[in-house]
């Protein structure tokens, strides 16, 4: 009997043949997550869809951090209003406190803080190591001294991935033995293959597939043998996206375009590619180029708890006295509730007496950063991108000739001219 | 500005209308102000205010915070109701915030001090009004001189406040003649005095002479003066001002207190309460909901039980320590008994807050200082205290005033709600 798939030359061909047996029944594929609706011409990237359970979210996407439960004073409903469809919390915050079985209890993560959209944990990780006192790594996990009441805990690949279980977030992440960028020696390839293992370990460990996603996060530092072989072996593994970690923390941007472009080479293209920590408009851009789809930063919100707009021309720091007469909102262009309200000149004064200042400016930069992603995104499915980057190049900077170097080769490499 | 009376049984309901520049604002009395800190609702953004069911159509600003932008909204000219983006909210300025503590000894014959985010500020009644005209509220309270809360005044300094206030507010009414920027705007006189019967009465006589659109009962913030002189006194001056002209009071904010206040005769308050309550990580959970009958017992007994509950659980980690301020109509959600209360902020509350988090949620976010702690009670905490004010308007319509205070009273009497593990 012929396969499902095979069409009627191949039926006649066969039919000489002896029947085969019925091949068994293939185990159900999962759901992809990541349905691609258009690709650049030019370059890298995509345009797409992540079918997640609490809704799909249009990629490329900007996932605005939430640590704690909460988009820094911005409610829920703002949050929903901005057209935020995925945000981020905190693992390492939230598994201490209020902790994970309280949370479970709360209706996870989602029932705690009322956010009916998506979520993305990470694992607690990258967290404990710049955080927590006397954190060392052992092969079994991350040992740390809690800073409340100061007691020795181990946070095991299988210790994140149940605390992420009650949690309940749409994705996951496994948890790394994350290496400062700017670190060298045998340090990182140590991490870069305890990662594998302990990629390994969280699958394993996993309660709940079919709700939750497991993302991989290829490792390797910034020497290329040991991210292909990252990316070798991780790609083994059937994990539903993969991110791209131990980047942004700052490295010199020629190496740190460069070893995207090697992941995104190399990673599936028809599963999701989330670059962990970047969020700069500039880098943003580049990095759609060469072929990422997920983004998140916590630049956009702690900006603007100092009082910093962004702008499509850069920032404005609110606080400046040049700012006092200024009757313009902060973007003319922009439709979002700040801008069609307040004035510069208004923000600045309210900046200096009072903390909803902060609520305005943050509302404004989570609109900024996501109207930038729709835009993009919007370019890739019409065929524009590669105009769109042109435009926003000369709109940042000026001109192609003051693009940023490493930028210009970065997009060079994933086939965008400026000029 | 036109104040209409429906009745004055035990306190005045009514309205205060053709309110505003535009002449078609209303405010329903007795009713409070949105209270703004550099001319926003604290915590909030236009879009979290509007979530807030009852927000008052007059918003309070301070001129404390608007003289240090004199110069900008003179260059703005389309004055402080646009520039603050609210447009069409009518705006009241009074002198001074009323959170922030004023130092004493600082005003003079020719200038009252006030303080904003650079420091003092001297102002003489000329200036005052230069600054009135560029930022147009549709009302404003005359400067005057109310240093009188701070400890012992004696009769001098009584009689001094009195003549400054009133000299000020005869130069002021002339200068608003001469004043076209505010042709639509009311001013309202203050009544000061201190603690001082005769003095306080000399100036409600005197300045009710004047061509004013209402009165201002000054010098009552603090707790410096008795309780029963100051009610005596609010008496009093109310006594001797005119039926058809507004009355409002500063500094004057927790329930039973306006209660008090509106039995003597007062219309408006501010709406700084409920601010405080925010600040120190509480909501408000009094109820005002009196109405006899199987409900109200079981209400009446929750109310007592909220603010009672789980007295004999000591903690042996970190206790947080509730202000020494706080009242009995509040709970301070750091206490851990919150830690895992599932429940509303207050049950049967219809505000943002408590239709889609808990306790718990509240809990968390204060205990890791988080900011939205701040947005979500303020939205609670507003919604209540309007809501109160409607729940009084309504008992003095149904002419059951009596049984609102009373409720409010025993519920003033239970004590500070963590007595025994708060501090």
């Amino acid at each position: 009997m012929a396969a499902p798939t095979e069409g009627p030359e191949q039926a006649r061909a066969q039919a000489p043949a002896p029947v085969p047996a019925p091949a068994p029944a293939p185990a159900p594929a999962p759901a992809p997550l990541l349905r691609v609706v258009a690709k650049c011409s030019r370059s890298r990237a995509r345009a797409g869809e992540l079918l997640l359970p609490h809704g799909a979210v249009p990629c490329p996407v900007f996932m605005p951090v939430g640590t704690r439960g909460t988009a820094k004073g911005i409610t829920a409903a703002q949050l929903a209003a901005l057209g935020c469809r995925i945000c981020l919390g905190n693992t390492y915050h939230l598994g201490t406190r209020p902790g994970p079985e309280l949370v479970q209890r709360a209706g996870g993560l989602h029932g705690f803080m009322g956010w009916a959209r998506n979520l993305l944990t990470d694992s607690g990780g990258f967290q404990m190591v710049s955080l927590a006192a006397l954190s060392e790594v052992t092969e079994g996990g991350v040992r740390f001294l809690s800073p409340y009441g100061g007691a020795e805990l181990l946070l095991s690949p299988e210790r994140s991935v149940h605390i992420q279980n009650a949690l309940g977030a749409d994705i996951i992440m496994q948890l790394d033995d994350v290496v400062s960028s700017t670190t060298t020696g045998p340090r990182v390839e140590e991490a870069m293959h305890r990662s594998v293992r302990w990629l390994d370990r969280c699958i394993a460990a996993h309660r709940r597939p079919s709700q939750q996603s497991l993302f991989a996060i290829i490792q390797g530092g910034l020497d290329p043998a040991l991210r292909r072989r990252c990316l070798e072996e991780m790609t083994r593994r059937d994990v539903p996206g993969f991110a791209i970690g131990g980047l942004s923390g700052g490295e010199e941007k020629e190496q740190f375009w460069r070893m995207v472009k090697l992941c995104t080479d190399l990673l599936p293209p028809d599963k999701p590619r989330y670059l962990m920590g970047v969020g700069y408009a500039t880098d943003l851009v580049v990095c759609v180029a060469l072929g990422c789809d997920m983004f998140d930063c916590v630049f956009p919100t702690r900006t603007a708890r100092f009082g910093s707009a962004l702008v499509p021309w850069g920032s404005l720091q609110l606080k400046s006295q040049q700012f006092a007469k200024d009757f313009r909102p902060i973007d003319e262009r922009c439709g979002c509730p700040t801008c069609r309200r307040h004035s510069r000149a208004y923000l600045h004064a309210l900046l200096r007496s009072d903390p909803a200042a902060l609520h305005h400016l943050t509302v404004h930069n989570i609109a900024y950063q996501l109207e930038l992603m729709r835009a993009m995104r919007d370019s890739i499915v019409g065929q524009r991108f590669p105009d769109f980057v042109r435009d926003f190049v000369r709109a940042r900077y000026g001109g192609p000739e003051r693009c940023p170097p490493w930028a210009r080769h970065a997009l060079e490499a994933a086939g965008i001219v400026l000029e | 500005m036109r104040l209409k009376l429906f009745g004055v049984g035990s306190g005045r309901l009514g309205m205060l209308a053709e309110l505003g520049r535009s002449g078609a604002g209303s405010l329903a009395l007795p009713g409070c102000l949105l209270y703004t800190r550099g001319g926003s609702a604290p915590h909030l953004t236009c879009d979290t205010l509007g979530e807030v069911a009852g927000v008052p159509p007059v918003a309070q600003l301070t001129l404390s915070f608007m003289a240090e932008l004199h110069e900008v909204l003179q260059e703005y000219k389309e004055g402080a109701a646009k520039f603050i983006g609210m447009p069409d909210t009518a705006v009241y300025c009074s002198l001074h915030d009323p959170v922030a503590p004023c130092p004493s000894g600082y005003n003079t014959n020719k200038a009252a001090s006030v303080w904003g985010t650079s420091g003092r500020m001297e102002i003489t009644a000329s200036k005052f009004m230069d600054i009135q005209r560029a930022i147009q509220p549709d009302w404003f309270q005359c400067i005057s001189d109310g240093d009188t809360i701070s400890g012992e005044v004696s009769r001098k300094r009584a009689k001094k406040s009195v003549d400054r206030s009133l000299s000020f507010l005869d130069v002021c009414l002339q200068l608003l003649e001469k004043s076209p920027e505010l042709q639509g705007s009311v001013m309202f006189g203050a009544i000061e005095g201190g603690d001082v019967l005769e003095e306080r009465l000399r100036s409600a006589r005197e300045t009710a002479k004047r061509p004013v659109g209402g009165f201002l009962l000054d010098g009552f913030q603090g707790s410096a003066m008795a309780k029963e002189t100051k009610l005596k006194l609010i008496a009093s001056v109310t006594a001797e001002l005119p039926e058809d002209k507004p009355r409002i009071i500063h500094g004057v904010g927790k329930p039973d207190e306006v209660l008090e206040c509106i039995e003597r005769g007062v219309d408006i308050f501010e709406s700084f309460f409920p601010f405080q309550v925010t600040e120190r990580g509480c909501a408000l959970v009094f109820g005002y909901d009196y109405h006899p009958g199987p409900e109200a017992a079981v209400s009446k007994q929750n109310g007592a039980q909220e603010l009672e509950k789980n007295g004999a659980e000591e903690d042996q980690d970190e206790i947080a320590k509730a202000d020494p301020e706080m009242t009995p109509f509040e709970i301070f959600l750091k206490d851990k008994r919150y830690q895992d209360d599932f429940g509303p902020l207050l049950e049967g509350c219809s505000c943002y807050c408590c239709q889609r988090h808990t306790r718990a949620y509240l809990h968390h976010l204060l205990v890791t200082n988080e900011l939205l702690a701040g947005v979500l009670l303020m939205m609670h905490n507003f919604q209540h205290y309007f809501s109160f004010f409607g729940a009084i308007r309504d008992a003095l319509r149904d002419n059951k005033l009596d049984q609102l205070k009373k409720f409010i009273f025993s519920q003033a009497l239970q004590g500070p709600a963590d007595a025994r593990t708060g501090q």
